[in-house]
């Protein structure tokens, strides 16, 4: 029974008294923690503020920033390309093409970047008299090129498997489903398959490209002057340390933007899906 | 011109005892920053799924900046940063002192701290798949809390966990490589040196290339063990 006081009125139970448990004193340290790292983080950017050097290297971190950018984005749309031969490759009966499909995924997602850019920017100058013969040596005796080579290949890996994960995602039904109604297996995959493919695989593209963003950060040791390599460019020169805050701050900022405009898109392309 | 096998020999002539040296660096700093990872990791995905709002922020807080900068840029603000934080920290009670940080060592916390931060976000959606009985039953039969974590839910969240952290793991292996930046001779580096002095880089960071994909493949064997022993005390649903 309902506890009725005088005026006859139900009684709201008082609100939960909220105690000073361990848990919620841990948690206002460890964020007391974080605002005074943020604070300090502040502070020392104002009291380190150099004009000089901002003058001298803010132009010089916008371009690489764009180096980055254009890296990343050359890098992802032709590994996207290049990832749907891997994939048919990869998903094929065909025992040839899929172990070769196999081995390229294998190779290119089970060893690091760093060491599949060397391979490639220091490796294959020691073809030089085959590749000036061939007359690709203006490729790949640029740092650029070689790293949006290394970039591609690597990226193409891990979109094929995005790719394979996703279209295999879509249930067996649906292609049953299309061939009754007597489509073609190539409008089939345009037009029921990959609608539904891409939503599930909107959200992994959309961490391949972040990663390729943190990842691309290795091409400065290639000598590419993009953002990490202006900014050891900077520091070297400097040897002031705030060069690498601005430089982390740069890639926080263009990593949550790009995390939360991901999250955009999969709400917008799946608002027919909310109930 | 000396043959590929005289340089992949053993000994003085061949760089092959250099390049298992660094295999040697490359595991022994995968191996010590797992440990250091998965307990940081699991710490955070404590505080991640607390009820507390504030332990909520400080534990998310924590995963945007460490998965949001790129590993290699976290090295050098660790390398680099604590290097200058200990310097000014000792020359105020030793007005010229120089302090060097290990090489080894800052690879070990700016990688652990990476992968802390994967880690956690795995635990966590582990943590999110034991249902809520399970705590309560434990609860129940008058298990303490910390007697429910370690005997209920713990064995079976390890077991939703372990994919994820067997990903993690290669992804570790893997970027392991970056320490060669900062001077640590991995295999990487002495691939590197390997390459200048002898002139045949794409033999050596080929071999490289080749070592990493090894260690890869031996870890998938040893995680499909694991994996499957892990699972053999698992009730069939």
């Amino acid at each position: 029974m309902t506890a009725v006081s005088a005026s006859g009125i139900a009684e709201l139970p008082p609100p939960p008294v909220r105690r000073w448990t361990r848990e919620r004193i841990a948690g206002h340290v460890l964020t007391g923690l974080w605002a005074l790292a943020g604070a300090g983080l502040v502070l020392y950017l104002v009291f380190a503020w150099n004009p000089e050097l901002f003058a001298r290297w803010a132009p010089a971190y916008l371009r690489g920033l764009g180096v980055t950018l254009l890296l990343v984005a050359i890098s992802v749309v032709a590994g996207a390309i290049l990832s749907i031969p891997v994939c048919y490759g990869r998903m094929s009966r065909n025992p040839v093409l899929s172990a070769l499909a196999f081995c390229y995924v294998y190779f290119f997602r089970g060893t690091p970047l760093l060491a599949q850019t060397f391979l490639i920017y220091y490796g294959l100058g020691e073809f030089r008299p085959q590749l000036q013969e061939i007359g690709l040596w203006w490729f790949f005796r640029e740092a650029f090129y070689c790293a949006v080579f290394a970039f591609t290949l690597n990226t193409a890996a891990y979109q094929a498997e995005i790719l394979r994960g996703a279209i295999q995602s879509v249930p067996r039904g649906q292609w049953e489903g299309a061939a009754s109604l007597g489509l073609h297996r190539l409008q089939t995959l345009g037009k029921i398959i990959l609608p539904q493919a891409l939503i599930v695989a909107l959200r992994p593209y959309g961490n391949e490209i972040i990663l390729m963003i943190k990842g691309s950060a290795i091409v400065a040791i290639i000598t590419v002057p993009d953002l990490m390599g202006q900014t050891r460019l900077a520091y070297s020169r400097s040897f002031d340390f705030q060069t690498y805050l601005w430089a982390a701050l740069i890639y926080l900022a263009v990593v949550e933007t790009l995390r939360h405009a991901t999250d955009w898109i999969e709400r917008r392309i799946t608002r027919h899906l909310v109930r | 011109m000396q043959s590929a096998w005289t340089l992949l020999s053993w000994g003085p002539e061949g760089w092959l005892d250099d390049i298992a040296s660094g295999v040697l660096v490359t595991v022994s700093l995968a191996a010590l920053t797992l440990p250091l990872g998965l307990l940081m990791g699991f710490a955070v995905a404590l505080a991640k799924k607390s009820d507390e709002p504030s332990l909520r922020l400080a534990g998310n807080v924590y995963t945007t900046i460490f998965r949001g900068l790129p590993e290699l840029l976290t090295l050098f603000l660790v390398y680099f940063g604590v290097q200058i934080g200990l310097q000014t920290l000792v020359r105020l009670f030793v007005p010229d002192a120089t302090v060097e940080v290990n090489s080894f060592v800052s690879g070990m916390v700016a990688l652990g701290v990476v992968f802390s931060s994967y880690a956690s976000e795995v635990f966590l959606s582990a943590f999110r798949a034991i249902p809520r009985g399970q705590y309560e039953g434990g609860y129940s039969v008058g298990l303490s809390k910390a007697q429910t974590m370690r005997l209920v839910v713990m064995p079976q969240l390890i077991r939703i966990a372990l994919p994820g952290l067997a990903n993690l793991w290669l992804i570790l292996l893997k970027d392991t490589a970056l320490i060669s930046v900062i001077g640590l001779s991995d295999i990487l580096r002495q691939a590197s040196i390997a390459s200048r002095v002898t002139k045949h880089p794409f033999l050596f960071f080929g071999v490289a290339t080749l070592a990493f994909l090894v260690l890869a493949i031996v870890s998938s064997v040893a995680i499909g063990r694991i994996e499957r022993s892990v699972g053999r005390g698992e009730a069939r649903r």
